[in-house]
C-alpha cells in the first residue's frame, strides 16, 4: 500500500510539473506576442477617479487588461470631461454611462452597444434631516430640494412624479454643502458618495431620514460600459476582452479591497483630488452591494430585461425617448448570435 | 522559613518595603497632583492661546468681511453699469492687499442691469490687477453663490485649493446683495471677495505649545483646513479619521467641535499619542481651532521630577537598607560571636575567649554577663568537683562502712541450725548508708538465747558509730551479765560516761531460756514488741525504762513472760510504723498488728519480708526516713 502510494503521488508530481511547463509555455507564446501588438483603447468613466471605478483601475494595475490583449488608458471624467461627449465624439472607446443616458442616445439615433451593466440598480436616493419634519415622500412638497442637472436628475424626476410632488428645485452643485448649511431641506445624493460625504461632515445617520429610490419602486440601473455600436461590429472580439477583464477587474477589486482602495487613492492623489481612505473605502464596499447581482447566480455585469424595459417605459413616460430599442440591439446580441 | 532569617535580612527587608511603600505612596500622590495642577495650569493656558488666536483670526475675517459689505452697500445703493462697477471692483482689490481677489455675480435674466458681464472679477497677480470676468462662467450651482443665496447671508466658503497653483488655499467671503426694500426686496447676486488662508496658516502654525505640541484647523464640515501632516490637508474630515480608525468617541469629538463648542478634553491623535486637546470655534466662519498637547510632554517635567525623586528616593532607600544592615550587623556580629563563644562554653570550654566589651550598649552589658556567668560558672564547676571528689570519697568511704555495719549484724539465717527449739530472723535495711539501729542474738550459756534490737537517736555516721560503741557493750556486757536489766543499766552506766555529744539509743534487751520457753526482758525505752500466741497477736506491755546514754544510774527492770512452743516474738523499730507516705500518713501499729495476722507465721523470713514489702508498698516510692529493722523469734519448745 504503502509503496503504490509513495508512487503514485511521485507520478502525481510529475504530471504536475509537466503540466505548469506547458502552461507557462502555453501562457508565455500568447502574453509576448499580444505584448508586441496590444490592442490601444481608452475608457472615459462619468467621473474624476474614485472608488466607483476600482475595477477598471485594478484591471489595468494588475495587467488584466495586458492579459486580454489590450492596452487601456482610462481617461479622467468629471466636469468639463462629459464622458457621452467623449464617446459620441469618438475621443473614448469606451465610456461609463448610465442606462438612461445611453437609451436617450440611442433615442436619438446615436448608436451604442451596452457591452456591460456595471451597477444593477439605482444608488440614488434623497437625504433630508429630521428636523426638517420630512419623513415621508409627502412631507417634501413644497420644499427646497437639490437636483443635480442632466440625467442625474431624471430618477429624481420619477420620484416627484409618482408622489406627485410639487417642490422647489433647487440645482445642486457637485458638493453637498448647500445640503450642509441648511440652504436646502433635501439634498440628492449617491448612497456610495454624497451620503457617506454627509455622514463624514459630522451628521449622524439616525438623523437622516433617507429615501431611496429602489425602495420607491424606481429602478434605474446606472454605471454600465458602452461602446458606438459601428465600432462594436469592427472588433466584437476587443469589446469583449474589454468587458471581460473589466469585470475580472471588479472581481479583484472586491477580493483585494484594500489593495484596490489604495490604487484608487494614488490615482486620485496623482489627479489633485481630495482623497481619504475611508471614504473610498465606503464607497468600494457599497459598489459591492450594487455591483453583484442581488439574487441567484448570475453573472456580473449582465443587463436584466426586465430593468431594461422599466427604465425605457419611464423615459418613454417622460417624452425623453420616442422609441424603446429592442433590446438585443441595445446589447449587441443580435450580432453576436447572427 | 522566616524564622530561620537573621536579624539583618529581616530588620532590611522590613524597613526597605515599608519605606518604599511609604515613598511609593508618597510620590504617587506627589505625581498625581502635580499633574492635577499642571493640567489646570496648561487648560488656562491653552484657552488663552487659542482663543487668542481665534481673535486674531476673528479680525482678519472681519475686515475682510466688511470690505465685501462694503460692496455689497455700494450696489445696493447705486446704481452701476459696467464701467462703473469695474472700477468699484479694481478699487476695492487696491485698497486692501489681504484680498486676492474680488468680484459680484449676478442672478441671470436680471433686467434692471444691462451689459454687466456675468461675473466682473478682479485678482491680484505679481502685484498686479487682473479682470478675469468670465461671461460663460457656470457659477449658479456653486457653493460660494448658492450658499449665501440660498442661506441669504454672509458665508465663508469650505476652505478651497486655488485653481492656478492647486497648493495656495483659499477662502471666501461671499454676501448676497438685494435691490428693493420689503416686500419687493429681491435677490440680485452675490458679492464674493476671495482669501488666501496663507495668513491664518501661519497663525495656526505660529501657535507652538511645548515641543511637539501643534494646533489644527477644522472647516465647518469637519475637514482639515491645516495640520502638520499636510497629507490630510483637505483630504480628511475628523469623521473620516474617525471611521478609519474606527473610533466613535472622536466622531463625537468632531460634532461638539463643529457645532461650536469649545472644551479641553483628552484626545488621541492621529499617530495613536495621548494628548490633551483645547478647541474654540471661529463663530464667524464656523470653523474650529484646536491645540494639541502632547500628555507626555505635558507632564514631561513633573515625570522627569518625579523620576529624579523617585531615583533619589531609589539612592535613599537603599543608603538606608545599608544603614540598617551595617547597624544591625553591628548588633548582631558580637551576638554572633558571643552566640559562638557560649557554644564553646556549653560545650564545656569554660576557658573559651568571649568577645572583647567595646561598647556600653545592651550588648555590651550582655557579654560582660556573659563573661561574669562564664566566670562564677567555672568557680561553680570548680568547687562542685571538689565537692563531688571529696563526696565520692566520703561515699567510699560510706560504702566501705555499711559493708562493715552490715558485717557486724548477723546475717547467716538459719543462726542457729543444730538449736530445733526455736527459729531466729532479724533484717535492718539503713535509710542511709549506716544506721543507727541494730539487732544481735548470741548465747549467753548453752540455754539463755539473748536476743535485743535498738534504735540510735538519729541516723547517719554518728549513729553508726554510736551504734557500733553500743552493739559492742550489749554484746560484752550481755555475756558478762547474762541479766537484761544488768546488761542495759551497765551499757548505761558505760555510755552516759562519756556522751558529750548527748546521743541515746532506745533497746529492748531479752533472753529465752531455750528449754521452758521462759523470756526475761527489760525495756530501754524501745517499742514494745508484739507477741504472736496461738490466741492472738498483742503488743506486749512492757515498762518504757529510759534510754541509754544520756543519764547514768538509770534502773531497769526485768520483766517476765513465757513462751509456749509456736510462739512469736516480734521485734521492731520505729522504722516500721512511722513509715510515711507521700502525703504524710504514717504507716502505723494497727496496720502493722494486721500485716502480722495475714502474714505467714510459721517461716520468720517469709513474715519480715512480707512485713518489710507491707511498709515499702505503703511509703509508695516516698523515701525511707528511718532505718527499718525487725527481730522475730519463733519458740518450738524443747
Amino acid at each position: 500500500m504503502r509503496k503504490n502510494y509513495d508512487e503514485r503521488q511521485k507520478s502525481f508530481i510529475r504530471s504536475c510539473t509537466m503540466a505548469l511547463l506547458l502552461m507557462m509555455v502555453t501562457v508565455a507564446i500568447p502574453v509576448t506576442a499580444a505584448e508586441t501588438s496590444l490592442k490601444k483603447v481608452s475608457l472615459i468613466p462619468l467621473w474624476s477617479p474614485q472608488a466607483q471605478f476600482a475595477g477598471y483601475y485594478m484591471a489595468a494595475e494588475k495587467g488584466i487588461y495586458a492579459r486580454h490583449g489590450i492596452d487601456v488608458t482610462i481617461m479622467n471624467g468629471g466636469p468639463g470631461h462629459s464622458a457621452s461627449e467623449y464617446l459620441l465624439g469618438g475621443k473614448a472607446d469606451f465610456a461609463v454611462l448610465w442606462l438612461a443616458t445611453a437609451l436617450q442616445h440611442q433615442s436619438a439615433g446615436r448608436r451604442l452597444v451596452n457591452v456591460a451593466q456595471i451597477i444593477q440598480r439605482s444608488s440614488m436616493m434623497l437625504v433630508a434631516r429630521k428636523t426638517s419634519g420630512i419623513s415621508t415622500p409627502e412631507s417634501m412638497q413644497g420644499r427646497k430640494v437639490g437636483v443635480w442637472p442632466g440625467d442625474l436628475a431624471l430618477p429624481v424626476q420619477a420620484f416627484f412624479t409618482k408622489y406627485h410632488l410639487n417642490v422647489r428645485i433647487i440645482p445642486q452643485s457637485y458638493t453637498v454643502n448647500l445640503f450642509l448649511c441648511g440652504g436646502i431641506d433635501v439634498a440628492s445624493a449617491m448612497w456610495y458618495n454624497e451620503y457617506h460625504t454627509i455622514i463624514d461632515s459630522g451628521v449622524n445617520s439616525d438623523e437622516l431620514e433617507l429615501f431611496f429610490f429602489k425602495d420607491h419602486g424606481i429602478t434605474f440601473p446606472e454605471d454600465g460600459l458602452y461602446t458606438l455600436e459601428k465600432n462594436y461590429r469592427n472588433d466584437p472580439a476587443g469589446a469583449a476582452a474589454f468587458t471581460d477583464a473589466s469585470l475580472e477587474g471588479w472581481q479583484y477589486a472586491f477580493d483585494h479591497p484594500d489593495e484596490a482602495v489604495m490604487v484608487v487613492l494614488r490615482h486620485m492623489k496623482t489627479e489633485h483630488i481630495p482623497a481619504n481612505r475611508a471614504h473610498q473605502k465606503w464607497m468600494l464596499d457599497r459598489m459591492h452591494d450594487l455591483i453583484l447581482p442581488p439574487v441567484g447566480n448570475k453573472k456580473m455585469g449582465q443587463l436584466n430585461p426586465s430593468d431594461f424595459k422599466s427604465v425605457g417605459a419611464e423615459l418613454h413616460r417622460q417624452g425623453l425617448i420616442k422609441t424603446i430599442p429592442g433590446f438585443d440591439d441595445f446589447t449587441g446580441r443580435s450580432d453576436a448570435s447572427k | 522559613m522566616r524564622a530561620n532569617r537573621s536579624i539583618t535580612f529581616k530588620l532590611v527587608l522590613i524597613i526597605t518595603v515599608f519605606s518604599s511603600l511609604i515613598f511609593t505612596a508618597t510620590i504617587g500622590y506627589f505625581y498625581h497632583r502635580s499633574c492635577g495642577v499642571l493640567q489646570r495650569e496648561l487648560e488656562k493656558n491653552a484657552r488663552n492661546i487659542v482663543l487668542a488666536s481665534v481673535n486674531r483670526v476673528e479680525m482678519e475675517l472681519s475686515s475682510i468681511g466688511k470690505v465685501a459689505e462694503g460692496v455689497v452697500c455700494s450696489l445696493e445703493t447705486g446704481n452701476y453699469h459696467e464701467e462703473s462697477l469695474n472700477t468699484l471692483l479694481k478699487n476695492t482689490l487696491g485698497g486692501n492687499k489681504e484680498i486676492y481677489g474680488v468680484g459680484s455675480a449676478f442672478e441671470p435674466n436680471e433686467a434692471a442691469i444691462e451689459a454687466v458681464p456675468v461675473v466682473p472679477y478682479f485678482y491680484r497677480k505679481n502685484g498686479r490687477l487682473i479682470s478675469a470676468a468670465e461671461e460663460d462662467f457656470q457659477f449658479l450651482t456653486l457653493d460660494w453663490y448658492q450658499i449665501p443665496k440660498e442661506l441669504g447671508k454672509r458665508v465663508w466658503s469650505e476652505p478651497y485649493f486655488d485653481e492656478g497653483s492647486g497648493e495656495m488655499l483659499m477662502t471666501s467671503c461671499s454676501i448676497p446683495f438685494y435691490e428693493g426694500t420689503g416686500d419687493h426686496r429681491h435677490f440680485r447676486g452675490v458679492v464674493v471677495a476671495d482669501v488666501s488662508l496663507g495668513w491664518l496658516t501661519d497663525i495656526v502654525a505660529s501657535i507652538k505649545v511645548l515641543k511637539t505640541g501643534y494646533s489644527f484647523l477644522l472647516s465647518r464640515n469637519g475637514t482639515i483646513v491645516t495640520h502638520p501632516d499636510t497629507g490630510m490637508i483637505m483630504n480628511e474630515t475628523i469623521f473620516s479619521l474617525a471611521e478609519s480608525r474606527n473610533n466613535p468617541i472622536l466622531r463625537d469629538i468632531g460634532r461638539k467641535m463643529i457645532h461650536g463648542d469649545s472644551g479641553f478634553i483628552p484626545y488621541t491623535d492621529t499617530r495613536g499619542i495621548k494628548s490633551w486637546m483645547y478647541y474654540a470655534p471661529i463663530l464667524s466662519a464656523g470653523w474650529t481651532l484646536a491645540v494639541v498637547f502632547p500628555e507626555a510632554e505635558l507632564f514631561a517635567e513633573v515625570r522627569s521630577l518625579t523620576m529624579m525623586v523617585g531615583v533619589m528616593g531609589l539612592v535613599g532607600i537603599m543608603l538606608l537598607a545599608a544603614a540598617v544592615a551595617l547597624i544591625s550587623r553591628s548588633i548582631t556580629a558580637p551576638l554572633h560571636a558571643l552566640a559562638d563563644a557560649t557554644e564553646v562554653i556549653a560545650a564545656g570550654d569554660f576557658d573559651a575567649e568571649l568577645p572583647q566589651v567595646r561598647s556600653r550598649d545592651e550588648v555590651g552589658k550582655l557579654t560582660r554577663s556573659f563573661i561574669a556567668m562564664t566566670i562564677a560558672l567555672k568557680e561553680y564547676i570548680r568547687n562542685l568537683t571538689e565537692t563531688t571528689a571529696a563526696k565520692e570519697r566520703i561515699e567510699s568511704e560510706l560504702k566501705v562502712a555499711t559493708d562493715i555495719q552490715a558485717s557486724l549484724l548477723p546475717r547467716i539465717f538459719p543462726a542457729f541450725p543444730d538449736r530445733p527449739e526455736f527459729d531466729i530472723f532479724a533484717s535492718m535495711d539503713p535509710a542511709k548508708e549506716v544506721g543507727g539501729d541494730f539487732y544481735d542474738f548470741f548465747f549467753i550459756d548453752d540455754t539463755n538465747l539473748c536476743f535485743l534490737i535498738a534504735d540510735v537517736a538519729d541516723k547517719g555516721v554518728p549513729a553508726a558509730l554510736y551504734m557500733m560503741v553500743a552493739k559492742t557493750l550489749l554484746k560484752s556486757e550481755g555475756q558478762r551479765l547474762g541479766e537484761p536489766d544488768l546488761i542495759l543499766a551497765s551499757v548505761n552506766n558505760i555510755l552516759a560516761a562519756d556522751n558529750d555529744s548527748c546521743m541515746f539509743t532506745t533497746v529492748f534487751c531479752a533472753i529465752l531460756d531455750t528449754r521452758t520457753g521462759d523470756v526475761r526482758f527489760s525495756n530501754a525505752g524501745h517499742n514494745p514488741p508484739l507477741i504472736i500466741e496461738s490466741s492472738g497477736i498483742r503488743y506486749l506491755t512492757v515498762k518504757a525504762g529510759f534510754v541509754l546514754g544520756p543519764m547514768p544510774d538509770s534502773d531497769y527492770e526485768t520483766e517476765r513472760l513465757t513462751l509456749q512452743p509456736g510462739d512469736t516474738l516480734f521485734l521492731y523499730t520505729d522504722g516500721v510504723t512511722e513509715a510515711v507516705n507521700l502525703s504524710g500518713e504514717l504507716y502505723g501499729e494497727p496496720r502493722l498488728l494486721t500485716a502480722l495476722q495475714m502474714s505467714p507465721k510459721e517461716n520468720l523470713s517469709e513474715m519480715i519480708h512480707s512485713i518489710r514489702a507491707q511498709v515499702t508498698g505503703h511509703a509508695n516510692g516516698a523515701p525511707q526516713s528511718d532505718d527499718v529493722t525487725m527481730v522475730a523469734v519463733h519458740y518450738k519448745g524443747a
